[in-house]
């Protein structure tokens, strides 16, 4: 079967043949034993090798980030209560520095929070759509849209909110466009095809005895949906949420472009902002490797990759939930 | 009566959320097409970009992203098809195989920018190459490598097992029957996922920022020595990609014709993810079709 599917495969198999026919035949039988057990004993350490390789990678990653990132505490005496509860971003104030990031980290949370309550239910509904309302062409029509939107690069959502939304907003809505509002919406759209992906898995999987049950009971299919189907899926659903923030909080270009970038906690979802992934996009490139406000910002990438863990750490919560 | 009306009111909800999620792809699509696609041309796609005058092209930029792609697939995929063939075949329950599930897992969920922080920190300072191809490849290794590792993971899992007991029952031992029996029936899985992985790759760009970086040196095409400052095969030089590139003239870019380079690059962008998206299902659907047998 596979010889006519795999000429390339084949080819080589065919060398090899012809190789192992130049060793004689005793040779072979006598030491053939030992050549299979080499070949064994190679793949199984080629194989191992690529998964410790992949396994340093995380703690590398780990340890670089956590050594860097807790520099400018150590080594340059930044105070981490300052850090995390200030408010005052100064760092290049030569008289008196001021390592504040708390706007950025509530600029982070508010917009993560913000972009889940307007995808969470856009895509738990598109999953429900899909799964109850019209299983058979509303599958088919949505889930290519679905796959789609994946696929946009992080790049064209931010360029498409920088020309289209904020200038919308600027003129319907008030305030400058820069916005905590189009870093919601511009992220909210992004997320949407993860919760929609997970949301729909989570339905599909139910049981069909739950849905037939109810029918059967007489609860029309709006009831069936409220009381039996979305408490059961409810941790997965939530799974889907909460990658969903995994995603918004960690994703830097598309909002850095829409977002305004100041310093200053926001007052309104009108009043520009920034979030930690913004600041340090912005400001990587032109610090000096090593000074001290290079330091803080690896201390906010730390903050990134704790966050990342508790993501994944609030993930496994539900799915052991899920489980029982 | 009332929970009919119910019924009703929550039915045309969900209709309008769908009806909501596909516009806003529609919108996506149209707008990025309509505004895109005049500003493509050959001239366009040929031209080096400029960093002050209008009418600058994307040649190198979109040269570097699938140069870049290119080299990231190369140590991502054998890596990636090594790991995955080890949690399918060689992890045993346990301790150990927990720690690398959950060492995937971390990878997986780790934000681009992180690891482009990451790659900065080992790729670019430790190693002193400073910005380069290589650089940013890696980087883009480690954020693409859990997923090539899920997807092989995956296909060699569905492999009937009938197929693998077979070939041991003929007395091949294990790493014989994974090469020549496991491998050629997961390969179509494989090959789509690593399509469907190159199109993320390719649109990449917050991990490159700070690896790959934000300019490309005067590029000669003619050069192909790849150890020439000037050949764009060096693959220690640094190299600005297209998702880079739409971000960085509309940030800190100085060209009068901001918007139409990167419409056009946008249009670019997003074409070449489709094509990626559409090459996956037909090779999957055409290699399904040949193996089943069926239509």
């Amino acid at each position: 079967m596979h010889q006519c599917i795999y000429p390339i495969m084949t080819y080589f198999r065919g060398v090899w043949c012809i190789m192992e026919k130049l060793v004689p035949a005793k040779d072979r039988l006598l030491k053939s034993n030992k050549n299979w057990l080499d070949g064994e004993l190679r793949g199984k350490i080629l194989v191992i090798l690529c998964a410790v390789i992949m396994i340093s990678a995380t703690i590398s990653i780990t340890i670089f980030l956590g050594t860097k990132g807790l520099q400018s505490f150590i080594k340059n005496g930044v105070s981490l209560i300052e850090f995390i509860t200030s408010t005052q971003w100064n760092p290049t104030n030569q008289a008196k520095p001021e390592y504040g990031a708390l706007p950025f980290i509530f600029g982070s949370f508010a917009v993560t929070f913000l972009a889940a309550i307007v995808a969470a239910p856009l895509g738990i509904g598109g999953a429900i759509f899909m799964t109850e309302i019209a299983p058979s062409w509303g599958k088919k029509i949505l889930q290519p849209v679905i796959e789609l939107l994946v696929g946009i690069p992080s790049v064209v959502y931010g360029f498409i909110g920088l020309t289209v939304l904020v200038p919308f907003i600027r003129e319907q809505v008030g305030g400058l466009g820069f916005s905590l509002l189009s870093g919601t919406i511009v992220l909210s759209i992004m997320i949407l095809p993860t919760v929609t992906t997970i949301a729909t898995d989570a339905m599909s999987s139910l049981s069909k005895n739950l849905r037939e049950g109810s029918y059967a009971l007489g609860a029309t299919r709006w009831q069936t949906i409220r009381k039996v189907l979305i408490p059961a899926a409810l941790p997965t659903l939530l799974t889907a949420i909460v990658l969903g923030m995994a995603r918004a909080f960690g994703e830097a270009l598309a909002v850095q472009m829409v977002i305004g970038n100041v310093r200053d906690i926001p007052t309104s979802i009108l009043d520009a902002s920034a979030t930690l992934t913004t600041i340090i996009t912005l400001n990587m490139g032109h610090t000096t490797y090593g000074s001290v406000e290079n330091n803080t910002l690896w201390s906010m990438g730390l903050i990134l990759l704790i966050m990342s863990f508790a993501f994944i750490l609030l993930i496994r919560y539900l799915s052991s939930r899920r489980k029982m | 009566m009332n929970s009919k009306t119910a019924d009703r009111i929550a039915t045309g909800v969900f209709i309008a959320i769908a009806i909501i999620i596909i516009s806003i792809l529609v919108g996506l699509f149209s707008y990025i097409l309509v505004n895109g696609l005049k500003h493509i041309s050959l001239d366009f796609l040929t031209t080096p970009s400029s960093n002050v005058r209008a009418g600058g092209g994307i040649r190198d930029q979109l040269f570097n992203s699938f140069y870049i792609l290119f080299i990231t697939m190369l140590i991502a995929l054998p890596l990636g098809i090594g790991g995955g063939i080890y949690m399918a075949e060689y992890a045993k329950p346990g301790k150990i195989t927990d720690i690398v599930r959950s060492c995937i897992e971390v990878l997986a969920s780790l934000p681009s920018i992180v690891i482009g922080m990451f790659g900065l920190l080992m790729f670019v300072n430790l190693t002193g190459w400073g910005y380069t191809i290589l650089g940013g490849a890696l980087a883009l290794t480690v954020f693409n490598l859990p997923v090539i590792v899920r997807v092989s993971e995956d296909a060699i899992r569905a492999v009937p097992s009938d197929l693998k007991e077979a070939s041991l029952a003929l007395g091949i031992t294990k790493w014989h029957t994974i090469k020549t029996v496991l491998l050629p029936s997961a390969f179509p899985t494989i090959l789509t996922g690593a399509i469907l992985a190159a199109g993320r790759v390719f649109g990449e760009a917050a991990a490159l920022l700070f690896t790959a970086g934000l300019s490309t040196p005067r590029l000669d095409y003619a050069n192909w020595n790849p150890f020439s400052s000037q050949s764009p095969l060096n693959i220690f030089r640094p190299a600005e990609t297209l998702a880079v590139h739409i971000w960085s003239v509309n940030t800190q870019g100085l060209i009068p014709d901001v918007e139409d380079v990167s419409n056009g690059s946008a249009a670019v962008l997003v074409l070449s993810v489709l094509v990626f998206n559409l090459l996956a299902r037909w090779i999957g659907s055409m290699i399904h079709k040949k193996v089943t047998a069926s239509k």
